[in-house]
């Protein structure tokens, strides 16, 4: 086979491409979604384009299909350059990409014609949760079966955290989806009461932890060594952060039922693991962000450099925030407020989206054969637009949110509640202005991509990079 | 045996594997092979056109 000697570029092009696409998407249907928080008119008395289905609709596109096609699209690149082996099974992989692609499609139209299971993160009903399970194992056998072929000793570390994401994520997804279907679009979960709603959680949170921190500090190791060129700052702490995160992620769910049916000591020990959790969170980042010692001059010039870099400014943020707001004093201000939409968004669109944005524009050149995308400037545009974005996004809904909680709280001297409900949401409309001016930022820093994007891609002939040949290694 | 007690000593065989595990990354014998993993992903080339 002719083919054996060079990489499975195919895949990953698909897959890149595809993150951009669903990218704009996921991001215009949170635009429309925070436009009808400022205008509820905007509806139109339409159930498909209602809130209530619309917001798991842009939950779901950003995380799985956005996040999603990021992370097959660099676990696949990744995992071949750094085996020096073609992806195992072509067709396979073939398969992980058109059944991603009807997965979305499927959540697509379902969620708005109101089919869901009801758990966050999880809406969609089981025949698609099965289509599901299917790409995520042959998704793990591509996965796995290249590294078993790999032709350099050392598996590097960026694949250990590919290949925990895509394991964790396996058992999550079948413990959590487990239902009684009724019908072909219904089904209830397989657990009752408090245990569903920590069941609930526990993958909840799992989700963020491994969907969209472990493989995306996969691409952290990899992708910010390759653009710095410059090896990780500290390998042997890198291994540290692997295991710390590994052994302490899954206990912190209990920290989204502060306060509820959940059995006291199960809150406190996730408040417990959560505090934890800042010790590798910040190991991580201090690793990513140090590997540019001595290289720094680098950020001036390289607009892809800024994506990755303050990508892991977000992410130290974010998972500086997570940790106080587990604490359940904290929480009880600020569970149920917009304080929670603006930590979630400060990891989303700083931490994941950056992250995700930075690979893409340093693979798209190399897996089209060019030396770089076809305009710098605009690359450096789009960062400056995404991240005054942000920065709007989130301020507006952190003020928003510890005044909902101060308001909430409220007592007068007779013992009344000082404000009604419906006072602390007039006080919320002008933040819901400032986010969705956020909003519409962000999402212009991606079509500025996507056309970015189009004008690197088009015209030109795919290429597959050749394998080393084994002496090298 | 009794479940609590499994689950406790669970709990102190995973900390002891994990400073297991710091031990085995920090050791001095082993500093050179990790600065060779790390420049792995720097060493192949061949990956712009």
């Amino acid at each position: 086979m002719s083919t054996e000697g060079s990489y499975n570029y195919t895949v990953v092009r698909q897959f890149a491409i595809m993150t951009v696409v669903w990218g704009v998407v996921g991001m215009l249907v949170g635009v429309v979604i925070a436009a009808q928080l400022l205008w509820p008119e905007l509806n139109f008395d339409v159930p498909w384009l209602s809130y209530g289905r619309l917001r798991p609709l842009h939950t779901n596109a950003v995380i799985f299909a956005f996040g999603g096609c990021a992370l097959f699209a660099t676990s696949y690149y990744v995992v071949q350059r750094t085996c020096h082996a073609r992806l195992f099974g072509d067709r396979l992989a073939a398969f992980t990409f058109w059944g991603w692609q009807a997965v979305i499609v499927l959540a697509a139209v379902t969620l708005p014609l109101g089919y869901t299971s009801g758990k966050e993160y999880a809406e969609l009903e089981w025949p698609i949760d099965i289509l599901i399970t299917l790409v995520w194992v042959a998704y793990a056998v591509v996965f796995f079966g290249t590294l078993f072929k790999r032709r350099i000793a050392h598996i590097y570390v960026a694949n250990w955290f590919f290949g925990a994401f895509i394991i964790t994520v396996a058992v999550l997804h079948i413990v959590n989806s487990a239902a009684i279907p009724v019908s072909l679009w219904k089904s209830y979960s397989a657990y009752s009461g408090a245990q569903d709603a920590m069941v609930q959680w526990w993958y909840g949170h799992n989700a963020v932890g491994f969907f969209l921190t472990a493989g995306f500090l996969g691409m952290m190791y990899y992708f910010i060594p390759k653009q710095a060129e410059r090896p990780v700052y500290s390998y042997r702490l890198s291994v540290v952060h692997f295991w710390a995160l590994i052994f302490t992620y899954m206990w912190a769910g209990p920290h989204h039922l502060h306060y509820t049916a959940l059995p006291d000591w199960a809150q406190s020990l996730g408040m417990l693991f959560s505090l934890i959790l800042l010790a590798p969170s910040w190991g991580g980042m201090i690793n990513g962000i140090m590997t540019l010692s001595g290289a720094w001059h680098k950020l001036r010039t390289d607009p892809i450099l800024k994506f990755l870099v303050v990508s892991l400014s977000f992410y130290g943020m974010s998972t500086f925030e997570g940790p106080m707001m587990s604490i359940k004093t904290v929480n009880a201000l600020s569970h149920y407020t917009d304080w929670t939409i603006g930590h979630v968004h400060s990891g989303a669109l700083g931490w994941v989206g950056l992250v995700s944005i930075g690979c893409i524009y340093h693979l798209v050149p190399r897996l089209f054969g060019r030396t770089e995308m076809h305009s710098v400037r605009l690359i450096n545009t789009h960062f400056w637009i995404a991240t005054i974005g942000i920065v709007l996004y989130i301020a507006a809904m952190w003020i928003a949110g510890v005044m909902q909680g101060l308001m909430w709280r409220g007592v007068s001297a007779d013992g009344t509640l000082t404000y009604t409900f419906v006072e602390s949401v007039k006080a919320t409309y002008p933040f819901y202005a400032i986010r969705l001016l956020g909003g519409v930022l962000y999402l212009a820093g991606m079509l500025v991509m996507l056309y970015n994007v189009w004008k690197t891609v088009a015209g030109t002939k795919p290429v597959d990079a050749p394998i080393p040949a084994p002496a090298h290694a | 045996m009794d479940i609590n007690l499994l689950r406790s000593l669970v709990t102190v065989a995973a900390l002891a594997a994990f400073l297991g595990i710091v031990w085995w990354a920090y050791a001095p014998s082993r500093k050179d092979r990790f600065e060779r993993d790390a420049r792995m992903p720097l060493n192949e080339d061949g990956d712009r056109p």
